[in-house]
């Protein structure tokens, strides 16, 4: 019964006081309905001290539960809708923004994204922790490069010269300064645009055409060691080319990295042209069809 | 040059969210099909009143650079 292990890969994680544990919840993309909310609530008071805690990455946590509670409790949130989390080595929640389902600046429907990324992963083992974050643009409110995998969303923008009225609008709009009117013709200077759609959003006569994709950073940390994920490849359009390129990540932290290790330092003592060239022959074998 | 419109309403001496509010209001008094001249100041406003303006579902129609650190936003307003 008090297999500790088997209660921390269940999301119950033994606290300060002797016995008594945190239940972690099952949290996707920082959602929930409000039926689950009221389950929770009513689980916290039946089980815990009538309080949760919600954490750093958007997940909820029932605290001061007994020991002896576990299997009711599991059963109970299951009535509810609500799974429990998982913590140790495997892949965590997946965090998301509110994305273009809900923000005017978002250009991706993160919510949706985070969920297939949670069926698709969630709980796997790896050598460590591994986090997966989704932010709707570049504002970047879901913070994407402390993940482990950071995905971000970003139009790859293009003008269309007959629509345009010349208003002006989008040249302030480009907080980046990509854009001029040079000869009665807008000009973007292609190195400093940084996809956030903004001339997009903004223009009156839909003379920018925004093609949504995906900005993937890698090996992101934000613990007792602190490093930011590194882009290594270009703007992705389809999710697809997407979930083969975070298998290959994955399968290379699986082979190269040490149990008890983030990723970020696997990728360090690897070296990162090996990872980036595993990345990019991911990229290649999905645009070109091949591969597993 | 001077672009044609109905009403204008200056919204350089307010910020961000009430330059909005400001702009709404005095959109509110004109009849469909008017043009409402906004002046705002360069920077944040001019980045995002004009994209307000459009969500709101009226007619952008030029946002013109004053030279003097204030620019004219000309709107034709759709809708009651
Ligand atoms: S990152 Fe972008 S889409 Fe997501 S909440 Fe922030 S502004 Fe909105
Ligand atoms: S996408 Fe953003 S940075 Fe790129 S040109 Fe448009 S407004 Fe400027
Ligand atoms: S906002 Fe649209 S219509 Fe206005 S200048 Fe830019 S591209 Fe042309």
């Amino acid at each position: 019964m008090a297999d500790y292990k088997a209660l921390k890969n269940g999301g119950f994680m033994r606290q300060a006081q002797k016995d008594l544990f945190s239940v972690r919840l099952k949290v996707v993309g920082g959602n929930l309905t409000s039926e689950q909310l009221a389950g929770i609530a009513e689980i916290a008071k039946e089980y815990g001290n009538s309080s949760v805690h919600l954490t750093s990455r958007q997940g909820v946590e029932i605290p001061f539960v007994k020991l002896a509670d576990v299997e009711k409790i599991k059963e109970a949130l299951k009535a509810k809708g609500v799974d429990t989390g998982v913590c140790g080595p495997r892949v965590r929640t997946v965090t998301a923004c509110q994305g273009s389902g809900v923000c005017p600046s978002g250009c991706i429907d993160t919510y949706p994204l985070a969920l297939a990324i949670s069926n698709r992963y969630f709980g796997q083992e790896l050598p460590h922790k591994f986090k997966f974050g989704v932010t709707g643009c570049v504002n970047n409110c879901l913070k994407a490069e402390e993940n482990d995998i950071g995905i971000k969303g970003g139009y790859l923008v293009e003008w269309i010269e007959p629509e345009c009225i010349m208003c002006g609008v989008c040249l302030k709009a480009c907080r980046e300064g990509a854009l001029s009117e040079v000869d009665g013709k807008i000009e973007i200077e292609e190195e400093k645009c940084n996809n956030c759609g903004r001339c997009v959003k903004s223009c009156p006569t839909d003379a920018w055409k925004g093609t949504p994709g995906y900005i993937m950073s890698f090996a992101g940390t934000f613990g007792n060691k602190m490093a930011f994920g590194v882009r290594v490849l270009p703007i992705i359009h389809d999710l697809e080319t997407l979930f083969k390129i975070s298998d290959a990540a994955l399968d290379y932290f699986s082979k190269y990295g040490k149990p008890g290790e983030r990723f970020r330092a696997a990728v360090e003592r690897n070296g990162w042209d090996g990872f980036t060239k595993a990345m990019e022959k991911a990229y290649e074998e999905a645009l070109n069809g091949t591969g597993a | 040059m001077e672009l044609e419109h109905d009403d204008l309403v200056d919204v350089t001496d307010v910020v961000c969210p009430i330059t909005f509010v400001k702009a709404k209001v005095a959109m509110e008094e004109l009849d469909e099909g008017q043009v409402l001249a906004i002046r705002m100041n360069d920077g944040e406003p001019a980045q995002n009143v004009p994209r307000s303006m459009k969500d709101e579902g009226h007619k952008v129609l030029k946002l013109r650079d004053n030279k003097d650190g204030t620019l004219t936003l000309f709107v034709r307003k759709v809708g009651e």
